[in-house]
């Protein structure tokens, strides 16, 4: 039985979500725009709260990752499945170190009292809690697709080890790819918005 | 870049998997190094003082790192003409929603 496949088609979809999740973000990142316009000193004083060094350490983390992918995407392409397998999974390894970086930092915000509602963060004035919250938000729902675009490159991993994503058919890998690569171009943004506001 | 690896922008595939020239390592490293330079410029120029033009260097620096994303890791330089056309209407889409609502926010 001939099984019907349309390459072009898959990836077109793939991009109509992306944009979905492009429209997402942005509306937050317009959210951001708005107060940091309304707020100048209160978001440059929060700002300097934020640690330079994680931010700076999870956008090496993030920019190697997306390498990583690519390379994967070429691998596969020239045949080299075993060399394309263990770069997903370098990519993937990537993502955890992107989220333990993510845990220490939080935790260190949390323990100093600052989070969504503490009674610290309460009594800040309203430009630097609009500051906390917004980074709260974007960071926490930047760092669930970091969990989800993992999940799916290890799934596309599995596929490989199947035999399912192969050199002739590997659109779910290129998709899963291009999700991945979504999450660090939001991240690109986030980096100089939230730890490098001057 | 060298042209022969740029066999698709006369139009788009829309046959199957196979054919699809890989992108090779040399420019996946370009990229890269790219990428890791302007994120040092980008920390680098936070220690000068340029007021407001801060944002725009911080918002231009990230424009062009995302470029670089978009045109060869996602490898939209090497789409057809379908999906680039999709995708720069998206973007100019959300420059105009966040163009307009600033020209509302500022002449309040």
């Amino acid at each position: 039985m001939h099984e019907h496949r349309d390459y072009e088609g898959a990836k077109i979809g793939m991009w109509l979500f992306l944009f979905t999740e492009v429209l997402l973000f942005g509306g937050l990142f317009l959210l951001y725009a708005v107060y940091l316009h309304r707020y100048p000193a209160e978001f440059h004083a929060a700002g300097k709260d934020l640690s330079r060094i994680f931010g700076t350490a999870n956008t090496i983390v993030l920019i190697t990752s997306s390498l990583f992918m690519a390379l994967a995407i070429s691998a596969l392409q020239r045949g080299k499945v075993l060399l394309s397998q263990r770069l997903v999974l370098l990519t993937v390894a990537l993502a955890g170190v992107f989220l333990v970086n993510k845990f220490f930092e939080w935790s260190a915000k949390i323990s100093h009292g600052i989070y969504p509602d503490s009674p610290a963060l309460l009594k800040l004035p309203p430009g630097e809690m609009v500051f906390f919250n917004l980074y709260y938000l974007m960071t926490g729902l930047h760092g669930i697709h970091v969990i989800i675009g993992g999940a799916v490159l290890l799934y596309g991993w599995h596929l490989m080890r199947a035999g399912r994503v192969t050199p002739e058919h590997f659109v779910f890998l290129e998709n899963g790819g291009l999700y991945w690569h979504l999450v660090d171009l939001v991240w690109i943004y986030l980096f100089p918005l939230f730890y490098l506001v001057v | 870049m060298t042209g022969h690896d740029v066999n698709y922008d006369t139009g788009p595939d829309m046959g199957h998997d196979t054919g699809h020239h890989a992108v090779p390592l040399r420019i996946n490293l370009l990229v890269w190094a790219a990428l890791m330079a302007l994120t040092a410029i980008t920390v680098g120029v936070t220690s000068f003082d340029f007021g407001f033009l801060n944002v725009v260097v911080a918002l231009t620096v990230a424009t062009t790192k995302a470029g670089l994303v978009i045109l060869w890791f996602m490898h939209l330089r090497y789409e057809g003409r379908v999906i680039r056309l999709m995708v720069f209407t998206a973007f100019v889409i959300l420059a105009i929603a966040i163009g307009f609502t600033f020209f509302d926010v500022a002449y309040r």
